[in-house]
């Protein structure tokens, strides 16, 4: 550890910003929260530390990838010192996902829930939703803004393949797969967009800190 | 041009990979054995950049469509122009029509082919590495696949033969402590440097499975899935390591004990299924 003093856990004070070494290269920030997460990263990129390289988010962690030769005491004094105020999504364009709401565990999630479908429809369509990292696939991004009624758990058993373009949910967390894979998410629909696309610029249609929002087709 | 006539248990086109799009979900990839790759390109005058094929456990057999200047290194392969044997770690030239093939290696896992002027494929991302965990890049090479030349060319080859190290029967890996080794057990750390690790069947250009001695966790709830760095050493349920290598994912979801020196990933990445391994405090 560089700095920081609180145990690693899932109780932790909302401030809390613990930096730890992570081979020669990197350090990884741990924070309190997906929220903390967003907050810094945006931070970071509005205003770049100096011998960071790259940043690259998770869910309660944030890796700085350092130049050759970078300070890391100086970098982690930086990124604790760094006020974080609540992650306001920037304006402008919202990503517009139009979604067949017919997936596979569509009963699941009401019966976890208790939602009707439509409530379910509802209140996926009625979240602004953001970016908060991206991982798993090239171009799956985990979205957060989900009312706290349709947060439900990943299920017990993944499937061995979810087709492309489905749209799922897992805790906090709702995306879709850009492509097909294994997967665990409760899948409630699925969309004709292309999430990931080599040759375009940039390949991945959510970033983090995107704003997406759902549409019923 | 080359012609593919076998590939060997896997063959795939390899630069220094896609760095930066990490946040967007995509791994570097790039060369297991940076270091390999880059003597290969320099015997044969290319800019580090250019292109080589890492090829796993030798059987790589080519024809040359035009005349060649190649160079490979790595494990050690026998190379064979025509049925006449060749060491690696020097230029050869290669008269269009003749055939390459590499045989089994004696040690290490990975040989780099350089040709001059690298291997011309189309670029992912600013890369021509095949990235086995995501998909991008070019396919894994098949028999009958031709290959294109680029033009990477950066001096005229001035070395006639590199000296190279040879790989140790029994490596050990200079590694860090990991962001998470505080939630192991206070053994955890001592185990790791104490024992021998053999080196499991299974691992791949993800990652090397190891099987030893398990290192206990003392914080028993999950992780939420955190960035990985090549080289650390991550342990799953079952206490057994597991080091990432070129094409590990974003991120996972188990905690790291340790992170392997930069300067020793090439021979992480030489490792051979059965081996035994060591670590040691960087």
């Amino acid at each position: 550890m560089i700095m920081g003093s609180d145990r690693p856990g899932p109780a932790q004070s909302h401030d809390h910003r613990e930096i730890m070494e992570y081979g020669e290269d990197a350090l990884l920030v741990e924070l309190a929260d997906v929220a903390a997460v967003m907050a810094l990263r945006a931070s970071l990129e509005q205003r770049p530390l100096h011998g960071v390289e790259e940043v690259v988010p998770a869910a309660r962690t944030l890796l700085l990838r350092l130049r050759p030769g970078a300070e890391k005491k100086r970098i982690a004094v930086e990124v604790q010192a760094r006020e974080l105020t609540a992650y306001d999504a920037p304006g402008g364009v919202v990503v517009e996902i139009p979604v067949t709401y017919d997936g596979a565990d569509l009963d699941e999630v009401a019966r976890l829930t208790g939602l009707t479908t439509k409530g379910i429809v509802d209140a996926h369509t009625g979240a602004e939703l953001t970016v908060a990292f991206c991982g798993f696939a090239p171009g799956f991004g985990y979205l957060v803004g989900l009312p706290d009624a349709l947060q439900v758990p990943r299920r017990s058993e993944p499937r061995t393949k979810v087709p492309a373009g489905s749209v799922g949910l897992a805790a906090e967390f709702t995306g879709v797969y850009p492509r097909e894979s294994p997967g665990g998410w409760q899948l409630i629909g699925r969309t004709d967009v292309v999430l990931w696309e080599a040759e375009r610029d940039p390949p991945a249609l959510l970033r983090p800190g995107a704003r997406v929002r759902f549409r019923p087709t | 041009m080359i012609e593919i006539l076998a590939p060997g248990p896997l063959a795939t086109v390899q630069d220094l990979g896609r760095p930066g799009h990490a946040a967007l979900g995509v791994g570097r990839s790039g060369a297991a054995d940076v270091g390999s790759h880059r003597l290969a390109n320099r015997l044969v005058g290319n800019a580090d950049r250019a292109a080589t094929i890492e090829a796993t456990f030798g059987g790589l057999w080519l024809r040359a469509g035009t005349d060649l200047l190649v160079a490979v290194t790595g494990a050690p392969a026998p190379v064979f122009l025509e049925s006449v044997e060749y060491g690696g770690n020097a230029p050869l030239r290669l008269p269009a029509g003749t055939e390459l093939r590499l045989g089994t290696p004696k040690t290490g896992l990975r040989s780099y082919l350089a040709v001059r002027g690298g291997i011309g494929c189309e670029p992912v991302l600013g890369s021509r590495s095949t990235d086995l965990l995501s998909g991008l890049g070019p396919p894994r090479l098949r028999p009958g696949d031709t290959v294109a030349l680029g033009t990477d060319v950066e001096t005229d080859p001035v070395v006639d033969v590199a000296p190279v190290a040879g790989q140790p029967a029994e490596p050990v890996l200079r590694i860090a402590p990991g962001p998470r080794l505080d939630w192991f057990r206070p053994d955890a750390w001592t185990t790791l440097l104490a024992s021998a690790y053999t080196v499991s069947p299974d691992g791949n250009r993800i990652g090397v499975r190891l099987i030893g001695p398990a290192l206990d966790r003392a914080v028993r709830h999950e992780l939420p899935s955190e960035p990985i760095v090549p080289g650390a050493i991550q342990v799953p349920a079952g206490g057994q390591p597991l080091v990432f290598l070129a094409d590990h994912p974003v991120t996972g979801g188990y905690p790291v004990i340790g992170v392997v020196a930069r300067a020793d990933l090439g021979a992480a990445a030489q490792l051979r299924p059965g081996q035994h391994v060591r670590f040691r405090p960087s």
